[in-house]
């Protein structure tokens, strides 16, 4: 493809056939993977671009495809769906303004230090830029939407998952590997069993937590009756629903931290353990000083890897609540399926397309602030 | 008094280095159990709500078969005998098992090259590729020109500029960068692409088979799989392969001969995960196929909009679609443990 190589000047007069295959091996070896990629990423990556910039219609005898430039971007952003992706702003107080205030103090102090440190290069800045005005625009619109008393759109949800999401399966995910590496009866049993829930199918999960969480006829019904609160429905609250999805979400991604950190935890240096325990450590000090030090560069990985799924979301919404109430839970990939459903193929590309960027930049910049550093850290 | 102090003792401090107190030990059974207790009981659910029938289930909750409601198989007679499950069963089966093969075989393909065979690609020469690309695209899609006729002349353009411009450009891309790129593919959303592979199927009268959604999944799956084998193939000594190429071995022999073999177990690892999330996957499948094709998590889902969600039918699909899952997984979860962490720390 376009691997102009460093290919040896002195060609072999009369090379046989596999000889020539063999001294193009590394290419032809890669050059599977590559076409694939082109054809189901970076080809669908452009059609999605000229998508996301016309208008789809359908026409008598097909359909017609017109280019609009930004409208659908401006639409989502400013204009008419604006309440759907971004949220319906609410008014701005007091506390309103010390958040929004804190935020941009703390992303202006990190970026001050950054400049200040002697180390700063142009690239550096111009990430560090780009990173701190996506920060910047999504705690406005964090304070706007949900202290403010507004309504969160799709992105708002999607970070929501993500970041409580991702933070509560890291600390479940931890606390049971700590437990689990002790020198406890039953921990290949504990193993297989806390691993189960990551083989169950998303949409699988989606049902059974219906029916778990059924007020009538779920297992924990006269539990609930028993509170008074067995006429009350999650699926009618926003928060409620939100939390539903993010309970099936948890489940089903803990074990997935949970078996990589606790085989993190099990390579820890023993001899240093086993010293500071002769001194007299606690089980605190340990984990502080040994443990994190030895774990947080994969811990930081894994939290990377997790980051890029956990934006993805759309199994769970869809089945466990349709993206409602109204659109409480509605993910972005919900909301661009929708968007395709209702035939707005524009739209569902910019939404898409959205995605992508809020994708890219926060796990860039994950990889770039946090997984970097852990991993100097630890060399 | 002295009793006290010891009983004390005994419950608080660590008998030896490795066992803790007994208290502290009763605290981390305690908690396990409640976290066992958390894993446990949806899945609980799910299976004894397959072995009931309409009313067991619309006359409030029962828990134990046989004492509070009798089983019966009403519902897995439905389903499996009845319901066309089989077929969306067979095609999850294929598409799950093909898609991982080829992904390995692609992936592990290209690790391999990447790990032990040094890369040059001219930067120029993929901005020109890029171009082309979006250059045929624009003029198909807008000025209706004959996809063939755009196709062609975008090929001949880069095999002209491949031996005219290639020779003198300096700065390329190296392995580290190819990787990447290749790696970096996952971050991508599905929703972004799959319009554009719908309407590709379709053109190309595929849309609703096997052979779309395993193709689809190989790409999906690739990255991860680049991920994951690099770092095994990384960690083999060269000697071998080394005195085989002198010996006069080509390459692919090599690989499958030597390599292979050497990373056999980290390839499990790989081969489960990959295969859990094709098992699993939604979204694609709801675009790509109808009824042909359909895959399991495709059917779960549909099952909502007939009448009402019925517990007990789609307990016995979820049943149907988890158990060949977890009992692999509970067989192989070291291996996909130790795969994982590989990948982790080398990233």
């Amino acid at each position: 493809m376009t691997t102009a190589a460093v290919t040896a000047p002195d060609v072999v007069p009369h090379a046989g056939l596999a000889e020539r295959f063999d001294r193009h091996a590394g290419r032809l070896m890669v050059l599977p993977a590559v076409i694939i990629l082109l054809c189901f990423a970076i080809f669908p990556l452009i059609i999605s671009a000229y998508l996301s910039l016309s208008r789809f219609a359908l026409a008598p005898g097909g359909f017609t495809l017109n280019f609009v430039g930004l409208a659908n971007f401006r639409k989502l952003l400013t204009g008419s769906q604006q309440y759907h992706l971004l949220g319906t702003f609410g008014a701005f107080g007091a506390v309103e303004w010390i958040l929004l205030a804190l935020g941009a103090a703390l992303i202006l102090f990190l970026f001050g230090r950054y400049l200040l440190s002697g180390r700063a290069t142009v690239v550096g800045t111009i990430g560090r830029l780009i990173t701190a005005s996506l920060a910047m625009g999504l705690t406005l619109l964090l304070v706007a939407t949900v202290v403010a008393g507004g309504v969160p759109g799709t992105l708002i949800n999607t970070l929501l998952y993500v970041g409580i999401g991702v933070t509560a399966q890291f600390l479940l995910g931890l606390g049971l590997a700590l437990l689990c590496s002790q020198a406890i009866r039953g921990r290949n049993f504990f193993r297989v069993l806390f691993f189960i829930p990551l083989m169950v199918t998303p949409v699988g999960i989606a049902y059974t937590f219906r029916m778990l969480a059924d007020m009538q006829k779920g297992p924990f019904a006269p539990l609930l009756q028993a509170f008074g609160i067995g006429e009350w429905s999650w699926a009618t609250q926003a928060w409620s629903a939100r939390l539903m999805v993010l309970v099936g979400d948890t489940w089903q991604w803990t074990p997935f931290m949970f078996i990589v950190l606790l085989a993190a935890v099990e390579n820890q240096p023993r001899d240093q353990v086993e010293a500071a325990r002769i001194d007299g450590a606690n089980g605190f000090q340990i984990f502080r000083d040994i443990t994190w030090p030895a774990i947080a560069p994969i811990a930081a990985t894994i939290v990377l890897i997790r980051l890029i799924e956990a934006f993805k979301i759309i199994d769970l919404p869809n089945v466990l609540t349709g993206g409602g109430p109204g659109l409480a839970t509605e993910s972005m990939t919900l909301h661009s399926f929708l968007a395709w459903r209702t035939q707005d193929l524009g739209g569902s590309a910019a939404v898409g397309y959205l995605l992508l960027f809020v994708t890219t930049i926060v796990c860039v910049s994950f990889f770039n602030f946090v997984v970097r550093p852990a991993r100097r850290h630890e060399a | 008094m002295s009793d006290n102090r010891s009983l004390a003792r005994r419950l608080f401090e660590p008998t030896s280095l490795e066992r803790q107190a007994p208290a502290t030990r009763a605290i981390t059974y305690f908690l396990l159990f409640i976290w066992s207790l958390v894993v446990l009981v949806p899945l609980y659910w799910v299976l004894i709500t397959s072995f009931k029938n309409e009313g067991a289930v619309a006359n409030g909750p029962f828990y134990l078969p046989f004492i509070d409601f009798q089983p019966t198989l009403h519902a897995w007679d439905f389903m499996l005998l009845q319901n066309n499950t089989l077929g969306p069963y067979l095609n999850s089966v294929v598409v799950a098992l093909g898609s991982t093969c080829m992904a390995l075989l692609v992936g592990s393909l290209a690790a391999y090259a990447l790990v032990r065979i040094r890369f040059r690609v001219k930067l120029a020469m993929v901005l020109i590729f890029l171009i082309l690309l979006i250059g045929v695209i624009i003029t198909v899609v807008t000025f209706r020109v004959p996809w063939q006729i755009a196709l062609a002349s975008a090929v001949a353009l880069f095999l002209i500029a491949l031996f005219t411009l290639a020779r003198r450009m300096k700065t390329a891309l190296g392995n580290s960068d190819v990787e990447f790129w290749i790696i970096s593919n996952r971050i991508m959303p599905p929703i972004v692409a799959v319009l554009p592979i719908y309407v590709m199927f379709q053109q190309l009268r595929l849309l609703d088979t096997q052979f779309a959604l395993i193709a689809t999944y190989t790409a999906v799956n690739l990255p991860i799989v680049v991920w994951l084998t690099r770092d095994f193939f990384a960690a083999i000594p060269l000697d071998l392969e080394e005195s085989a190429e002198i010996d006069g071995a080509s390459k692919l022999r090599v690989f499958f001969t030597i390599a292979l073999p050497l990373v056999r177990s980290g390839l499990v690892a790989t081969f489960l995960l990959v295969l859990i999330l094709a098992w699993n996957e939604y979204l694609l499948a709801l675009f790509l196929t109808n009824a042909n094709a359909q895959t399991m998590p495709v059917l779960v889902s549909a099952q909502n909009t007939t009448r009402g969600p019925q517990w007990w039918n789609m307990s016995v699909l979820i049943v149907v679609m988890i158990a060949p899952v977890i009992i692999i997984a509970a067989f192989l979860q070291k291996h996909i443990a130790r795969g994982l962490l590989v990948g982790a720390v080398k990233g």
